[in-house]
């Protein structure tokens, strides 16, 4: 995962409150393997009709190459799925503002270069005012925590370990093995003094 | 003298192994469950090209996409897919897989503790937001994405941050018909669907101690609908009555010595929480849900809000649920018709689930259709052998294999668009049990009865001289 620390594109607001995973992107897409590309996915019965007709109306649909999303409290709520992260970033989203995140969702976001960015209920409403139901350019600063619209400049709260790995685009995985003489006594400390652990029957399963 | 420390501080710590300078914590993984839905994070381990740490702390299972009937031969490619993927994982890396036929198959929240492979004091890791549910034994569970569940089944570790603590305390006696699932729902109401965000939440008070270790799972299981990823209670009697002899549980020299360490496992008298609730058990009415997200919840004997009167920030949401829904402001939930009606999920599938629904089916007839889905094969077999499958069917329900079911419509078992749905499930979404689909969270008592009436129905006349 490449790291990031600007990003310049397009803002709009879809004033929603508890966007959930279910609707970022429902279960029944969710065996497509990842190479095939979820951005289709993305919002997908929310965009379109029981007959699979798109609503002209909808923000995302008026502006298919917004890369910043405004949206309302408790977005990403919901289940665990990745792959409600993985239709935002398939389809060109780099970075949603909202004043609160589902606590698994903002997790998966940040492991796949995705902003998920907290603002005030306040702040939510002068974007939603701003930005209306236009797509308008958009500069995202990470190092400085903020998004600029054409005049208005807004800062946003973000977890400092978070914003590191944004920037440097961490894999958690190679930092990890960098504790693995850690992760060993731990395991061995653990076996010694609380055998219990260890699952019964362990043995006889295989 | 060491300060005053929560659950939650204790757990902690003895799992973190390190800690980074802004505050993230690695901590050690006890248990790892994966399913289906795991098929990213073994794709990203074939691509690092590395195996599976533990393979012994690992446990595989069918259930998302496990079909309830039919099952020798399945006949969606796309089922057939993922639980063949998920079978070659588990080769491939020397995983336990509880496959279809294994009399231990069940859903995955269902059979970690029903095997004993979920025990007081380890840190449960899931890649599922139900994973909640493990906190009802003293166990820190929390549900992880993709991206985590590879980083586990590649170092046996995760990276987290350290959630602020909550406790709900919940004090006095629920009244007849009311249920952990009611508790959950009017919490969840009262604070929002937010409520408990970035905090790691324990139940504690009287109510909480009289309940069964189902009804805890149900408590902790519900606590993400809430915004919390911990739920948590401390163990006590009844959750070493309950682990004790389990397969996987400590047995022998290790049962007492894993006894002493989770006498330990309780919150320290004066210890804090960020955030500290208070309810009375008295005050809890069988609950429903009216709209889209678990927050939209009310006694059954209210009436649907008028969004007008909702606070800033809740009307257009539940305009647009009521849109959604089809219903209309104002009028009384209680006797909405209802088409369908849905039992099973890792919710409330288990056993004393099964036996508060029959308790009110028993010797009545269902006015509409519905599915009961067993969360486990032992729970299947449980009540087969207490004669409740007998009683569900007499209704006229269908009886059925287990799996995650219509929850989450993975397996094919939807609610077709526009129907209204009674489910003892967890979540209300727009579509969470098939486009279109409307449900109404409920417990297993209520979805009993609304099966009885055909409408959304208080349970407790239901019940009046019968031993629920």
């Amino acid at each position: 995962m490449s790291g990031w620390s600007q990003h310049q594109g397009h803002a709009i607001a879809l004033p929603i409150h508890n966007v959930d995973t279910d609707q970022l992107i429902p279960s029944r897409f969710m065996s497509t393997p990842r190479s095939e590309g979820y951005g289709r996915f993305l919002l997908h019965d929310l965009r379109r009709d029981a007959d699979g007709d798109t609503h002209p109306d909808f923000p995302l649909n008026r502006h298919a190459h917004a890369s910043v999303l405004v949206t309302g409290r408790n977005f990403g709520s919901g289940s665990s799925r990745e792959a409600a992260v993985y239709a935002l970033v398939d389809a060109g989203v780099r970075a949603v503002f909202a004043p609160s995140f589902g606590d698994i969702f903002a997790g998966n976001a940040i492991n796949n270069g995705l902003l998920p960015a907290r603002i005030s209920e306040e702040d939510m409403s002068l974007l939603f005012q701003a930005l209306a139901g236009a797509a308008l350019a958009a500069e995202v600063c990470l190092e400085n925590s903020h998004i600029q619209i054409g005049d208005l400049r807004i800062g946003f709260d973000l977890d400092p370990g978070w914003r590191t790995k944004l920037i440097n685009g961490w894999d958690d995985i190679d930092l990890t093995l960098a504790h693995r003489a850690d992760i060993e006594r731990h395991k061995e400390d653990l076996i010694r003094r609380a055998p219990w652990v260890r699952p019964a029957l362990i043995t006889k399963s295989s | 003298m060491t300060a005053p420390r929560t659950l939650l501080d204790k757990l902690w710590s003895a799992h973190e192994i390190g800690r980074r300078d802004d505050g993230t914590s690695l901590l050690w993984v006890d248990r790892h469950l994966v399913h289906e839905g795991s098929h990213h994070a073994f794709s990203k381990l074939a691509a690092r090209g590395v195996p599976v740490a533990e393979p012994g702390l690992t446990f595989a299972v069918v259930d998302h996409y496990a079909p309830t009937r039919g099952r020798d031969r399945i006949a969606d490619p796309q089922i057939k897919y993922m639980v063949e993927t998920l079978r070659k994982n588990a080769h491939k890396h020397s995983l336990r897989l509880f496959d279809l036929k294994d009399p231990g198959q069940g859903i995955v929240h269902v059979i970690g503790p029903e095997q004993g492979l979920t025990l007081p004091g380890l840190l449960v890791n899931c890649g599922d937001s139900h994973t909640s549910t493990h906190g009802a034994f003293g166990a820190l569970a929390f549900g992880i994405g993709a991206t985590e569940v590879a980083h586990v089944l590649a170092t046996q570790t995760i990276w987290q941050k350290k959630p602020a603590a909550m406790r709900i305390r919940i004090d006095g006696q629920l009244g007849p018909g009311v249920t952990a699932k009611d508790i959950a729902l009017n919490w969840i109401a009262r604070l929002g669907a937010d409520g408990a965000q970035g905090h790691a939440l324990e139940y504690a008070g009287s109510t909480v101690r009289a309940l069964s270790m189902e009804g805890r799972m149900t408590l902790c299981n519900l606590s993400i609908e809430g915004g919390a990823r911990f739920g948590l209670v401390a163990p006590d009697e009844t959750t070493f009555a309950y682990v004790e002899g389990r397969p996987y549980a400590p047995a022998g020299p290790d049962w007492k010595a894993a006894l002493n360490h989770w006498a330990e496992l309780t919150t320290d008298e004066t210890a804090t929480f960020d955030k500290d609730v208070l309810l009375n058990a008295e005050d809890i009415a069988p609950t429903v849900t009216w709209g889209t997200s678990p927050e939209q919840a009310i006694p059954v004997t209210a009436a649907i809000p008028d969004p007008n009167q909702l606070a800033n920030g809740k009307a257009q949401g539940a305009r647009d649920a009521l849109d959604y829904m089809r219903l209309s402001a104002g009028r009384p939930i209680e006797g909405t018709p209802v088409d369908q009606v849905f039992i099973g999920s890792c919710t409330n599938g288990r056993i004393e689930d099964l036996r508060h629904a029959a308790a009110v089916l028993s010797g009545r007839k269902a006015k509409v259709s519905g599915l009961v889905s067993p969360g486990s094969a032992l729970v299947k077999a449980q009540a087969e052998e207490e004669g409740l499958d007998r009683i569900f069917v007499d209704a006229g329900l269908e009886w059925a294999a287990a799996g995650c079911s219509m929850c989450v419509g993975m397996n094919g078992d939807l609610v077709a668009p526009g129907k209204r749905c009674a489910s003892s499930t967890n979540r209300n979404f727009r579509g969470r049990q098939g486009p279109g689909a409307l449900t109404h969270l409920m417990s297993p008592a209520m979805v009993a009865a609304a099966a009885v009436t055909g409408t959304i129905t208080d349970v407790r006349p239901l019940l009046e001289g019968r031993t629920a």
